[in-house]
């Protein structure tokens, strides 16, 4: 019987399910600007046509309301995993308070370390439970904006149907918002973009605590 | 120049032999289906993958696909919420896919509603017996496909109560219409027999203005704004898609709310 090899840092499944979703979010995020320009929620705010997935709203729709099955689906599967393996728990949690202050000054100082790259700090988890916690809203207000009279008494309860439309924006604005930085991270810190794809370094087996 | 994305530590080239077959597992899975998929392939190379005909085609089969999930998450007896007459928009707010100066009226004392297809009796309707149909009232949130909305209250017999004065076959699946302005539209006969989808004659009280679909427009609480056929003169009842203005450019047909 041979033993088994310790876990990666990012197992196979996790991989898949990464990159489909940075597929379907950039097919949601481009086509939902051809959407906003329509008719757009900060005056003077549009996205112009090359940043806009689809020649004009009709198309931009079709692809938000395909793709939308590819993120919900592929999200909930993430979350599923996620829960059954453990595996959220054992790499956001637990955020303490005193190590995220020490890490954002550290930050500041432009002390940037990731040197192993198995361990999360404190603003990284952070970032991670808001992205997927963004995640897991914007499918909901997405689904109010779609159905807004099936869904009416939800819908009275958040503000309203402009009140909802406004929070499905913000949404994106919080999506984009960690795209950027989390690229620029990975851009500076390329093992890591390279750990996404050949799944990083062996994890330690769990030790018991004594 | 070495490049700026290269790992400062290399990878043991043994890795590679000890997981071959995993690793052509992602280059296939990972890659293929979700590295390489049409999103990221448009930023990549910069063409235009969203006038290919094969993506549109495959985007419509989706479509057609959500107009299934739409119809199965209609409800027909929740109706949507309504509002005091005081809120009302008054004149309503004008949308079409031409400007409100290019509005042509149409004369009440030619005009007539034709029907056609799996009804009983086809005669046409003059506006005189159209006006002496018991009217309901309801005071609901217009909401457009753009993403604006108005409240507006309208009145006029339901459709349903048409469709079974008429004697419509109401388990054909779709009810569709001409207008004066060349908008055909069509919707689901589930939502032809929801309580709140008039025959409306009137906006506020009073008959309809001509730039709102004088004499009779369809008003449904369950649809988007552009379902809403304006100057009816012709109402059908089938089972053949009839598609609508919009719908035949590459709107989604079913378009509930």
């Amino acid at each position: 019987m041979t033993k088994a090899k310790p876990r990666r840092l990012h197992p196979l499944p996790v991989r898949v399910m990464h990159w489909i979703n940075a597929v379907a979010m950039i097919v949601m995020i481009m086509s939902g600007w051809g959407i906003y320009d329509d008719y757009v929620i900060i005056h003077g705010l549009h996205f112009s046509s090359n940043l806009r997935l689809g020649s004009w709203a009709a198309p931009s729709l079709l692809w938000h309301f395909a793709g939308m099955w590819v993120l919900a689906l592929n999200g909930l599967a993430y979350l599923v995993y996620g829960v059954v393996t453990g595996r959220l728990r054992e790499r956001m949690l637990p955020i303490h308070a005193d190590a995220l202050v020490q890490t954002v000054r550290e930050t500041l100082h432009f002390k940037i370390s990731h040197d192993d790259l198995t361990v999360y700090n404190a603003v990284q988890k952070l970032l991670y439970i808001v992205v997927i916690l963004a995640g897991v809203s914007q499918v909901a207000t997405g689904l109010l904006v779609w159905k807004p009279v099936q869904f009416s008494s939800v819908v009275a309860l958040l503000g309203g149907f402009q009140a909802v439309r406004i929070e499905h924006f913000i949404g994106m604005c919080v999506i984009v918002g960690f795209l950027i930085v989390h690229v620029a991270l990975s851009l500076l810190v390329p093992q890591t973009l390279w750990a996404m794809l050949s799944g990083g370094p062996r994890l330690q087996p769990r030790e018991e605590s004594p | 120049m070495k490049s700026p994305f290269r790992p400062k530590k290399l990878p043991d080239p043994a890795i590679l032999d000890n997981h071959r077959g995993r690793i052509r597992l992602l280059e296939r899975r990972g890659l293929i289906q979700g590295g390489l998929s049409l999103g990221a392939l448009a930023m990549l190379t910069g063409c235009d993958v969203t006038s290919d005909a094969s993506v549109d085609k495959g985007l419509r089969l989706m479509s057609a696909w959500n107009d299934r999930v739409q119809a199965a998450l209609f409800d027909p007896s929740h109706l949507a919420p309504t509002y005091p007459a005081s809120m009302i928009l008054k004149p309503p707010k004008f949308n079409a896919y031409y400007d409100i100066t290019k509005v042509k009226p149409v004369d009440a004392t030619d005009w007539k509603l034709e029907l056609s297809g799996l009804i009983s009796d086809k005669r046409p309707w003059n506006l005189e017996r159209l006006l002496t149909l018991p009217r309901s009232e309801m005071v609901i949130k217009h909401i457009c496909v753009e993403g604006w909305d108005y409240i507006g209250g309208w009145s006029g017999p339901t459709l349903r109560s048409f469709l079974e004065r008429v004697g419509a076959d109401v388990r054909a699946k779709y009810v569709a219409f001409k207008t004066a302005d060349d908008y055909p539209s069509s919707i689901d006969m589930a939502t032809a027999l929801h309580p709140q989808t008039l025959l409306a004659t009137q906006y506020a009280g009073e008959p309809l203005a001509d730039p709102f679909g004088f004499p009779v427009r369809l008003r449904m609480s369950t649809k988007l704004g552009y379902k809403n056929p304006k100057w009816i003169t012709a109402i059908e009842v089938t089972n053949r898609y009839p598609g609508g203005y919009w719908e035949n450019l590459g709107e989604g047909w079913f378009a509930g709310i």
